[in-house]
């Protein structure tokens, strides 16, 4: 029997978060139709904590653009930008963009607002692609932080080490230079004691996100990190920053380790507990998770919670006595923990999976996006080799329905569990 | 030195010359760099665009410029998913399969298939393989600084490799022996710009492409040698549109097809393999050769779209070269599944249009076979700007 308690408690971070994340999109909306400007921004290092402290509200094209695919109205924004000339072949989430862009703002979640302002990072290289389209477009400033990721696997330069004193002084020197854009921009002087303030707020939101992804190493797991992993993050990058994403992560923290405190799993039977890695299929993301739930399979851990929360798994606590320095050394280190959990993805799948007993992994590389799904096959190949651990492999993508073949995917899917059941009773008749 | 391949070429006449630069270009086995290290030479491969191949030859050590090869990726192919571009594929399968042996590989952030290269090699084989991460800020006020630490990096690194120390004499002179060749490489392109009859679009293709296999002493002996062979060409100016060609900073287009614009126009500018021609002149050489390296870099380099700088506006840019060119049409092209080559495409098509320049729009691929279609539209384009 439930309490009432249970009742409120349980499901509260999925009801408040699209409640909040609606009313991120509202606020966008309002603003837009009042002619204010917004900075553009991506979700691996979007530098929301110099833009709010400047008070200019923050646009993500990215989850706009994941949005038309979940709201099956992707297609239309794709064909306008290949109407202007864009190819078949890059990434849905430029033209799904390009495609709102040209259309004034026009979007289903409300209108978006026309950049003042880009900052991006080189986390992925279509970021710098897709910014200096707006340049064009809007000839507004383009702030690039130039972020250097690791060299090569498992070879992080040590903070105070002479390679990441070069690479800190480098980002650091950019956050400068972006603040004196923002004071252009805003006519605003900055003011560092509201950058505490927000920095504070980020710290409360990057130490509950560890919290929260830890806590799925319960059995059952108490969230699926793929469905009510792409509520969150959008929480967490929409609002990264604003108290009251820091007191919705506090509170989420709060209702998982209630779940895990009372054996609750995000599933009534859980069979199979998985790994995703890649990104979502946005053009059929219900029932892209439901070719796996069927199977009493949930996915416990996710590489897109990791990359898409630009690094924020590790938690990394902003000195707030020093807070320029202290961002610089926080943005190095998690966005380029971020690129590792795409390029040396088997490294991190192979760390998480005795902790999360992961049974197997499921690969869904994508057209749209080369950053994550270029070295997706050799890194399964790579695992594979060192740990036997079993995996599906399915392509398809995040926006475009015409690269998405939903039959085909499922018989990929029924035949994977096929083979993993097969393999569990092998392993229960050898003992 | 090369003795195999500079015996072939040395005092022979240009037509041999060239169809021996073609030969080697297109053998696949890249016999030269076998030939290094038979002899005891160490192999550096660096993935497209540009790279500082000054620190690497002050070592000793070969730089080889990577940009895969017309060979199928057959075990390759498992290594990557679909909706890639060829060159990746085929600069791995050049190594699994054995046609280059490495000490080390590196690759640079260009875009986000090629900065999972190194990871990638990482995986497939022991030696380092690491990215160069060049800034994309070079419009940050930190850049050179902090462009020369990673220089430094690098130093650090390939002196590990080599087992000797990279000395400021030893990179001072290696900057001039590839400032030689860089301007050994402009008069090759005057050449192209001024007397386009005399050297055929597929030849000069070849001559650049040899600086990124041979050592750079080797090539600058051989461009000495072929440039007044080629100035004093006796040919004919054809009735032929000048274009310039842009969309090969990467991946490079097939032989053919190169031979084949040659037939239908006169390339008078390009960006073939633009990264062995990035900085556009003499490097001064200071205290600090690192530094002079990193200031060239920010400070007096071509464009590709594959570097964010926001003085360079890559249409204005293309646009600039071909006004310098006196070319009267574009060939804009991209490799197929190059994201930020096709993405470029749309800033070019759209600035060519606004400047009332006509240009061509075309894919292509590393290898491709076939090319009787696209010659065709070419020519018909070419007939359009002639005849109408």
């Amino acid at each position: 029997m439930t309490t009432t308690a249970e009742n409120d408690l349980v499901g509260r971070g999925n009801r408040e978060g699209a409640s909040l994340f609606r009313e991120w999109f509202s606020e966008l909306d309002q603003g837009a139709k009042e002619g204010q400007a917004a900075a553009y921004v991506f979700v691996m290092g979007s530098f929301n904590e110099i833009l709010k402290s400047f008070d200019l509200p923050v646009v993500f094209p990215e989850i706009n653009s994941l949005q038309t695919a979940v709201r099956r109205v992707a297609h239309e924004y794709l064909e306008e930008a290949e109407d202007h000339g864009y190819s078949p072949d890059i990434c849905g989430y430029v033209k799904a963009d390009i495609g709102t862009q040209l259309r004034g703002g026009e979007h289903p979640m409300g209108q978006i607002p026309k950049p003042s302002i880009a900052v991006l990072t080189n986390a992925c290289n279509t970021y710098l692609k897709w910014a200096e389209a707006w340049e064009r477009m809007y000839e507004m400033p383009v702030v690039t932080l130039d972020i250097p990721g690791n060299r090569s696997a498992n070879n992080a330069s040590a903070p105070g080490s002479v390679d990441f004193q070069n690479d800190v002084r480098y980002v650091e020197a950019q956050i400068r230079e972006l603040i004196a854009v923002c004071e252009k921009v805003t006519g605003k002087k900055f003011d560092i004691d509201k950058l505490r303030e927000v920095m504070g707020n980020v710290n409360s939101l990057s130490s509950s996100w560890q919290k929260l992804l830890d806590l799925n190493k319960h059995r059952p797991s108490v969230f699926n990190a793929l469905t009510d992993g792409t509520i969150y993050l959008g929480v967490a990058n929409g609002l990264r920053g604003d108290a009251r994403a820091a007191s919705y992560f506090s509170d989420l923290v709060e209702e998982m380790e209630y779940k895990v405190a009372n054996d609750i799993g995000t599933m009534n039977e859980e069979d199979w507990r998985l790994c995703f890695v890649g990104v979502p299929c946005y053009p059929i993301f219900r029932r892209f998770n439901e070719m796996f739930s069927e199977w009493k399979g949930t996915f416990v851990h996710s590489t897109y919670l990791w990359f898409a929360s630009g690094g924020s798994n590790l938690g990394y606590q902003y000195d707030l006595a020093n807070p320029i320095a202290s961002l610089a050394e926080g943005n190095l280190i998690s966005v380029r923990d971020a690129m590792d959990s795409m390029f040396h993805h088997d490294q991190v799948v192979e760390k998480m999976m005795d902790g999360f007993g992961i049974d197997g992994i499921v690969y869904h590389p994508i057209k749209s996006c080369r950053t994550v799904s270029t070295g997706l096959a050799d890194g399964r190949r790579a695992l594979a080799e060192r740990t036997g651990i079993p995996s599906l492999f399915i392509e398809s993508d995040m926006m475009d329905q015409r690269v998405v073949s939903e039959a085909q995917m499922k018989n990929r899917a029924d035949a994977f569990f096929e083979g993993l059941i097969a393999r569990r009773n092998q392993q229960l008749i050898s003992q | 030195m090369n003795k195999d391949f500079m015996d072939l070429i040395r005092n022979q006449p240009l037509e041999e010359v060239l169809f021996q630069c073609r030969e080697l270009y297109e053998n696949v086995q890249f016999p030269t760099v076998k030939s290094w290290r038979e002899r005891g030479g160490k192999v550096l491969g660096h993935f497209q665009v540009y790279f500082p191949a000054e620190i690497v030859h002050a070592a000793g050590i070969l730089p080889l410029n990577l940009h895969g090869a017309n060979v199928q990726p057959d075990q390759a192919d498992s290594r990557f998913g679909s909706y890639l571009c060829s060159t990746i594929k085929t600069t791995l399968e050049l190594a699994l399969a054995g046609n280059i042996e490495l000490d080390a590989f590196i690759t640079h952030p260009i875009c986000d298939a090629a900065r999972n290269l190194g990871a990638i090699f990482g995986r497939n084989f022991e030696h380092p393989c690491e990215i160069l991460y060049l800034p994309q800020n070079p419009n940050s006020a930190a850049s050179v600084d902090y462009l020369r630490g990673e220089y430094d990096r690098l130093k650090r690194l390939v002196e590990n490799i080599a087992g000797v120390e990279i000395t400021n004499e030893a990179l001072a002179n290696s900057i001039q022996v590839f400032n030689k060749n860089r301007a050994l490489l402009r008069e090759l392109y005057d050449i192209k710009r001024e007397t386009p009859e005399k050297i055929a679009a597929e030849d000069a293709f070849a001559l650049v492409a040899l600086a990124g296999r041979l050592p750079r002493e080797d090539h600058n002996e051989l461009m000495e040698y072929v440039l007044p062979l080629i100035r004093a060409v006796d040919a004919h100016r054809e009735d032929r549109i000048r274009v310039v060609y842009e969309g090969a900073f990467c991946e490079q287009p097939p032989f053919d097809m190169v031979r084949m614009l040659g037939r239908a126009a006169y390339v008078v500018d390009d960006d073939f393999l633009i990264g062995l021609r990035y900085i556009l002149s003499d490097i001064p050489i200071g205290e600090d050769p690192l530094r002079d390296l990193a200031h060239a870099y920010i400070e007096d380099s071509s464009y590709s779209p594959v570097q964010h700088d926001l003085r360079k506006r890559k249409e204005n840019m293309l646009i600039e070269r071909i006004r310098r060119a006196r070319g009267e049409a574009a060939i804009v092209t991209a490799a197929k599944m190059c994201e930020p080559g096709l993405e470029e495409q749309v800033a070019y098509i759209h600035g060519l249009e606004k400047a009332g320049i006509p240009f061509f729009v075309s894919e292509f691929e590393e290898n491709q076979t076939s090319f009787s279609g696209l010659e065709l539209q070419l020519e018909t384009f070419m007939e359009n700007l002639l005849f109408v």
